[in-house]
């Protein structure tokens, strides 16, 4: 082909510098919050108003801050498990139903013993959701092991039937019969809540679980050879093939372990916050985690702060709906525009744009 | 009306949304690139189809601005995997999460409204067949379904213009060094998709189910996505997939005015659950997803 366009296009860099590579997350953010600003304006709200409710108010009292933090957990806690998948190259996007299975399994035991009293009942609840979870996405494991399915297409379709489990159970058996009809379950006993970790907060205790389970994704990931074998899968299969290291292994551990920690993550949410299971628990975050995930550079570290930043955007979002009139669908707007920022930032991280100057064209 | 008589009458109807979105995620993956926002340009498309119908607009204005709209969704995320070789897996969720937020915007103060649909036009003579009459009294937005998978089919089956679009699809690198511009082919496939996905996303929300609420998807366009690995990246059996998922959302129907006891989740479930096994089933044939397989499917390409 003779003609060719004076674009300019991407060299890939030696090597990318650190200083980039942290930028570019906080360049994403700008960004997608300048557009979003912008989308606004065009929608009739006052930018200024939103900016504040959305991005400020969150730090602002420790009230606020606090329910940011009661976020944080289960952002924290499923993309955790679904980054160490991504860094496979497992997408497990089933985090959303394998969080609505741990609710229910977490929820069977203040539903079937809602005398019992004791010390062990939150933990098995949190233990109970965490396997309802990991069960739910062996369901894909095995079909991507044994019938070689895409895991995409599968986990996806798996957290649809879950948004139905959950429907069914509410509306037929699991159903308060004094709730007025209501589609939610009867309120749990004392003993089925987490304890609070601040009083006058609805901070819990899988916050402390979240931060601890952060840590071991940080030490099987960046420090153990299991985590190691993983990553090598996802970048190099062939080579991870010849050195012995089993590809079923690698998307049973990747599902696994992805499902347990959303199981967890709804677990805590029934036995914290909410008391109960409602239809409300799945208000998307096995999806918001995915961008979590992205957004944090698939990093341990980097998810810590990532989820930060989306808690307080959630938050912010529903602080915007109040005193903005902001439609809260903004914030899934908001959430969608930052991954594609990120992604375009991330280009910028790998390639440098150089432009054609004369010599390359005339070679052309 | 039997249960049989009603299933062959709504089936074609009922598998437009999934056909149209299919045929267009098959054009964009034959090209080598994998689309994941379907769910999020279908949306888009539906919402803003519905708001053009609602303000007297007409279908023909309401599909064009379906399309057009999930284009630019789609051309955005051209931009980022072709112009920046981004992952297309995560630029494909985010393109989804994305449209599926904008069509929640967009159509928030039109929740529960409804619109009118379109006119059946029936085919003089068949329509009046016993039993398999109903298949022929359809509205027009199907027979212009019906025309495009013919016209897709024949295009890959007979045109040059396919047999390049496959080529780009199999070998990116060969494609470029015989001289075909790789980028702006798979530009032109993506946004394909895109218009594609638009317009399945307007039948859906001014034709099929004349109505707006969020979330109205409902899983479809990933539904799509998987009929082009059932029907193995070919036409036809993509336009029988859709036609089998169009008689199971209406199997459920049927089964529950035929009086049979079940509840209304299952039935909801009823296609998610047929997507998993037929995809288990499907994909357990490795020789048959190889043979007809995209070969540089979702792998990024820099000349």
């Amino acid at each position: 082909m003779s003609m060719r366009l004076a674009l300019p296009h991407l060299v890939r860099r030696e090597r990318a510098s650190l200083a980039v590579t942290l930028l570019a997350p906080l360049v994403a953010l700008s960004g997608a919050t300048l557009v979003n600003l912008l989308l606004y304006v065009a929608i009739g709200k006052q930018p200024g108003a939103v900016f504040h409710a959305m991005l400020l108010e969150p730090f602002l009292s420790w009230a606020s801050f606090s329910e940011v933090l009661l976020k944080l957990g289960p952002l924290l806690l499923i993309a955790q498990g679904l980054a160490i998948g991504f860094r496979a190259k497992v997408f497990n996007i089933g985090a959303e139903g394998q969080f609505i299975l741990g609710a229910i399994f977490a929820s069977a035991i203040p539903v079937w013993y809602p005398q019992a009293t004791g010390g062990w009942i939150w933990p098995s609840m949190l233990l109970a959701g965490a396997m309802g979870g990991a069960l739910w996405a062996a369901i894909t494991a095995f079909w991507r092991v044994r019938l070689n399915a895409n895991e995409i297409l599968v986990s996806l379709m798996l957290s649809l039937v879950a948004a139905q489990v959950l429907n069914y159970l509410l509306l037929g058996p699991w159903k308060d019969p004094n709730g007025f009809n209501f589609p939610q379950s009867v309120m749990f006993q004392y003993d089925a809540m987490l304890p609070l970790l601040f009083e006058g907060t609805r901070v819990n205790v899988s916050l402390l679980i979240a931060f601890l389970l952060s840590g071991l994704a940080f030490v099987f990931m960046q420090r153990s050879f299991p985590g190691y074998r993983l990553e090598v899968g996802g970048l190099a299969p062939r080579a991870a093939a010849y050195a012995g290291f089993s590809e079923a292994r690698a998307i049973w551990l990747s599902l696994l372990i992805g499902g347990f920690a959303a199981g967890l993550a709804g677990a805590a949410e029934v036995a914290g916050p909410l008391g109960q299971l409602q239809r409300s628990i799945s208000t998307g975050y096995g999806y918001s985690a995915i961008i979590v995930a992205y957004l944090g550079g698939l990093h341990p570290l980097g998810i810590v702060l990532s989820a930060l930043v989306m808690a307080a955007l959630s938050i912010g979002g529903d602080n915007a709906m109040v005193s903005a009139d902001l439609p809260i669908a903004a914030v899934r707007v908001f959430q969608g525009s930052l991954l594609i920022a990120y992604l375009i930032a991330m280009a910028f991280v790998r390639y440098r744009l150089e432009w054609p100057s004369a010599s390359t064209r005339s070679r052309a | 009306m039997n249960a049989i008589e009603f299933i062959l009458a709504g089936m074609l109807a009922a598998a437009t949304p999934f056909l149209l979105a299919a045929l267009g995620e098959l054009v964009a993956e034959r090209a080598g690139v994998l689309n994941l926002g379907v769910e999020g340009l279908m949306a888009l498309g539906a919402a803003l189809a519905f708001i053009v119908v609602y303000h007297g607009g007409g279908h023909l204005l309401a599909f064009v601005v379906g399309g057009l709209g999930a284009a630019l969704l789609a051309l955005i995320f051209a931009f980022v995997t072709l112009g920046l070789q981004a992952n297309q897996v995560a630029a494909g969720l985010a393109i989804g999460i994305f449209g599926q937020g904008l069509s929640a915007l967009f159509g928030k103060t039109y929740e529960s409204l409804t619109v009118k649909g379109l006119p059946k036009l029936a085919l003089p003579g068949l329509a009046d067949l016993p039993v398999v009459g109903g298949l022929f009294v359809q509205d027009i937005v199907v027979w212009l379904s019906l025309l495009a998978t013919l016209l897709i089919w024949a295009g890959f089956a007979f045109s040059k213009a396919g047999l390049v679009l496959r080529a780009v699809g199999e070998n990116p690198k060969a494609a470029h060094s015989i001289g075909y511009p790789v980028m702006l082919i798979r530009l032109a496939a993506v946004l394909f998709g895109g218009v594609m996905a638009g317009f399945a996303g307007a039948y859906a929300s001014t034709v099929y189910t004349p109505l707006w609420a969020d979330g109205m998807i409902a899983g479809r366009g990933w539904i799509a996505i998987a009929l082009v690995v059932f029907g193995t990246w070919l036409t036809g059996r993509i336009f029988l997939g859709a036609c089998l998922f169009g008689a199971v959302s209406l199997a459920g129907l049927a089964a529950q005015a035929g009086g049979v006891e079940l509840p209304s989740q299952l039935l909801a479930s009823l296609p998610y659950l047929v997507t998993i096994l037929v995809l288990g089933i499907i994909s357990s044939n490795r020789r048959l997803l190889k043979l007809n397989g995209v070969a540089s499917l979702g792998e990024p390409y820099k000349p």
